[in-house]
């Protein structure tokens, strides 16, 4: 037992936070400000980052790193779960918002990592994907999507509406959840990669947001949109009994990411306040807590909750690269990752006080953006459902 | 001080009775038995006859358990098969000895003869006394340690303590203390009639600070004058040593207080929970000990040994915050209200998820902690943290679980009332254990 990070993954993470303090950091203000234009810089990061995801067998930054391990291996590893947690992390630390509009980085690649076939994943490789699952009546309830998906020869029609699609004006491929046949429930609900120019398949507008305004977070609409039939990620069988499995599957891989950028932006306030308030605090980690100012008091237990949070991310993608079932843990660590960044983000602006609440400092950004961290991905809601249901043993029917 | 009569008639009897006498006549358990009768009642007394401690095996130089061979510096959640099954065979003795007897030793805040040699004959101490010294302790292992307090708690916390007191003395002898200590008491942890010993460091005062002890320590040619009062102090009658905490030239060190020393009193003082550890206060008014008496050289690295403590406690934590979670699952899935189980209203279940998220933070915190004591690294920031969230965590999961049996969780026919008494401590409590 031991729960420090390995060398590679401690050089891993710097790099990610060097490049965030180089390229992330200058820019971020200013995406912030303008929202909806492409942040341009982020070319030359992705190319930089598709280098070093080459180079380093696996052990990337992106999100497209997250595969399930599951071939039995000699001994405890440390893997592209793992590194992509790591790397995130780092990334966040800089800036979440611009992660997320990173080409080729996106959570629409993790869903292609988790489902796709060996034929697929190669066709699709070195493309920008996005996610499109949440609909104008559909949220959490991802089980209820109305978009269709008709058989028609070798191509499937897509007919509905996609909204909060994060890069869906920027990236390459868009997945699309869509069912097969309404009437047969979660298991007829299918993925399909659409790749953009793709007739029927238009952005229709681009929100307006609290937070991560560097990221577009586009509606789509889908008018009779032909996909060819190579394009359905996965098995295109309804299969009742697998269910709903297959594409939910895609989150046990995604959740730990999603709490990974929660774990970075918390870092970044927290880094930020403890320098701030230096000249009034003294941190020695050894006075009792009720015996300290309250500043650090807080700065205290700010901390441990980050540090439970990053721990619980790490156990779910450590989890996921040794091959063992982490769903619970995966929605475990979005959970408190949810709750922790929103809440320390928001406490470091407080002990800031006016320094925290201005456009001079970056401390009342990450407070806005870690908002969606806590909603995204499975809001903090529906983390602690999944979790009740397993330690609970009870189906979707009687917890609902 | 002024003692009360008993404490009067036991001083006498006590000063006659010189500890190797009373063992020689026979005394000892009319001794003890006295000490109970008038601790029992609230009543300060001496503390415990304590045997003639002579080294068998005298140590030139400490021995030391080196830090466990690793193969890999990487994360890893596992634990090996060793470990695993002393897991199984103490949560085995928890669940089928400690667990049944919590509600009674609660009451009678003591545990009991029979279930300590029961407890003994799990060899626990064996693993906290090197092999030189007859143990079987062949490397540092505060992460089995860890283990065992969280399997033992989740029997119950009280008699989890009782049973660890002793082993936790032993372990900060094995880690800091010098030649001589180490061969004058170490072999005793070993014995048939096990050395009972606790670590005294709490102090009666709001806001206590383990860096700030009131307790003092006078230098003097012989060796050391201490007086002071100390609290908390589990297994106070039957212990025959003290670790006692005390400050010596402005800076908190450790000290060996047999309990027989001059100037030694005890009450037993029960709290709100932790009871079967038979928790009081130490007393002492100008006690004198030797040179030999401070624990380790200037090495001695205080602000490790109270978080080798707080981690025990730490693990406790876990052990009875789990008991609470694997009580309320099924409790909350059979009770019915308005025709359906209570665990399908959310209001429920997400109080149900929060244990268990929490309990999981709580407890990769924990181990994070003390992984990296184990392997001799710094770990003072990890386990302030680790000691932070489960004062904080720990104390919630133990109102919820009151809460989510409701009235019922408030009585004694459950044990979730226990649980939350016990758990109240986690964030009180300085000393005690050492991992």
């Amino acid at each position: 037992m031991y729960l420090e990070l390995p060398k590679k993954l401690k050089v891993l993470g710097d790099m990610a936070t060097n490049l965030s303090v180089e390229m992330l950091r200058p820019i971020s203000r200013k995406y912030d400000l303008a929202e909806h234009d492409y942040p341009k810089e982020l070319d030359l990061v992705a190319s930089m980052l598709d280098g070093m995801n080459d180079g380093e067998g696996g052990a990337g930054v992106g999100a497209d790193q997250s595969k399930q391990k599951k071939e039995e291996n000699a001994g405890v590893r440390n893997g592209a779960n793992m590194a992509a947690c790591v790397g995130i992390q780092g990334f966040c630390w800089g800036d979440v918002g611009l992660l997320l509009t990173l080409p080729r980085q996106g959570l629409g690649n993790a869903a292609i990592g988790a489902v796709a076939n060996e034929e697929q994943s190669k066709r699709f490789q070195g493309k920008w994907a996005a996610m499109a699952i949440t609909e104008p009546g559909t949220g959490s309830d991802s089980a209820n999507i109305s978009t269709t998906a008709k058989q028609d020869g070798d191509y499937y029609v897509l007919n509905g509406e996609k909204i909060y699609v994060t890069a869906g004006s920027r990236a390459d491929i868009i997945v699309v959840w869509a069912t097969l046949d309404k009437a047969a429930g979660r298991a007829a609900i299918k993925s399909f990669a659409v790749e953009r120019g793709t007739p029927g398949m238009e952005v229709t507008r681009l929100e307006h947001k609290l937070g991560i305004k560097a990221s577009d977070t586009a509606a789509i609409s889908f008018t009779d949109c032909r996909v060819h039939k190579s394009n359905l990620l996965g098995n295109p069988e309804i299969d009742t009994k697998k269910g709903f499995g297959g594409v939910m599957q895609t989150f046990d891989n995604t959740r730990p990411l999603v709490a990974a950028m929660a774990v970075g932006v918390a870092k970044a306030a927290l880094d930020r306040t403890k320098e701030l308030l230096k000249d009034y605090t003294q941190l020695d980690y050894s006075a009792p807590i009720n015996s300290v100012a309250s500043a650090e008091a807080e700065i205290y237990r700010m901390e441990a909750d980050w540090e439970a949070a990053r721990l619980l991310t790490l156990q779910a993608a450590w989890m996921a690269d040794n091959g063992k079932p982490n769903s619970m843990e995966a929605s475990m660590a979005k959970a408190k990752a949810g709750r922790a960044c929103n809440a320390i983000t928001l406490k470091c602006v407080e002990l800031c006080s006016g320094l925290g609440y201005g456009e001079d400092e970056l401390l009342e950004k990450w407070s806005r953006d870690s908002k969606i961290l806590d909603i995204f991905e499975g809001t903090q809601q529906i983390q602690q459902l999944i979790v009740a249901r397993r330690l609970l043993n009870l189906s979707s029917a009687e917890l609902k | 001080m002024s003692r009360d009569p008993i404490g009067l008639a036991m001083a006498t009897m006590s000063r006659i009775a010189s500890s190797s006498l009373v063992e020689k006549m026979g005394l000892r358990t009319t001794i003890e038995k006295l000490t109970y009768q008038g601790t029992k009642t609230g009543f300060q007394a001496l503390g415990a006859a304590s045997r003639q401690f002579k080294s068998v095996t005298q140590l030139l130089r400490p021995e030391r358990l080196e830090a466990p061979a690793q193969p890999k510096s990487q994360f890893d959640l596992t634990i090996s098969e060793e470990q695993q099954m002393m897991r199984d065979s103490v949560r085995a003795f928890a669940t089928e000895v400690l667990r049944p007897a919590a509600s009674n030793s609660d009451v009678e805040c003591t545990l009991s003869e029979d279930l300590l040699s029961q407890a003994n004959e799990l060899g626990l101490s064996y693993f906290a006394v090197p092999e030189n010294l007859g143990g079987a302790a062949t490397e540092r292992s505060p992460v089995t340690s860890m283990l065992i307090a969280e399997d033992l708690a989740y029997g119950d916390m009280g008699l989890a303590v009782a049973i660890l007191s002793s082993i936790g003395v032993a372990n900060a002898l094995t880690q800091w203390g010098t030649a001589a200590q180490q061969s004058k008491y170490l072999p005793a942890f070993l014995d048939e009639n096990l050395l009972q010993a606790a670590i005294a460091v709490n102090e009666k005062r709001p806001l206590f600070n383990a860096n700030q002890l009131s307790t003092t320590a006078q230098e003097n040619a012989g060796g050391y004058v201490l007086n002071g009062a100390k609290t908390m102090v589990p297994l106070i009658d039957k212990a025959e040593l003290f670790l006692v905490a005390a400050d010596l030239n402005g800076k908190p060190r450790v000290f060996l207080v047999e309990s027989s020393t001059e100037g030694v009193t005890i009450a037993l003082k029960p709290n709100m929970g932790v009871r079967a550890a038979n928790m009081g206060d130490l007393i002492l008014e100008q006690v004198s000990v030797s040179k030999d008496a401070l624990l380790g050289e200037d090495t001695f690295d205080y602000e490790a040994f109270i978080n080798m403590a707080r981690l025990g406690w730490c693990s406790l934590a876990l052990g009875t915050a789990q008991a609470v979670l694997d009580y309320v699952i099924p409790y909350c899935n059979e009770r019915v209200a308005f025709g359906e189980p209570i665990s399908h209203r959310q209001s429920v279940a997400f109080m149900i998820a929060n244990i268990g998220i929490e309990l999981n933070a709580m407890r990769l915190m924990t181990q994070r902690a003390v992984a990296l004591a184990e392997r001799g690294k710094p770990f003072a920031r990890e386990a302030y943290l680790a000691r932070v969230i489960c004062a904080d965590k720990a104390m919630e999961i133990g109102t919820n679980g009151v809460q989510l049996l409701g009235g019922h969780g408030f009585t004694k026919e459950h044990p979730v009332e226990l649980w939350y008494r016990d758990l109240r401590a986690i964030a009180v409590m300085d000393g005690g254990l050492h991992l």
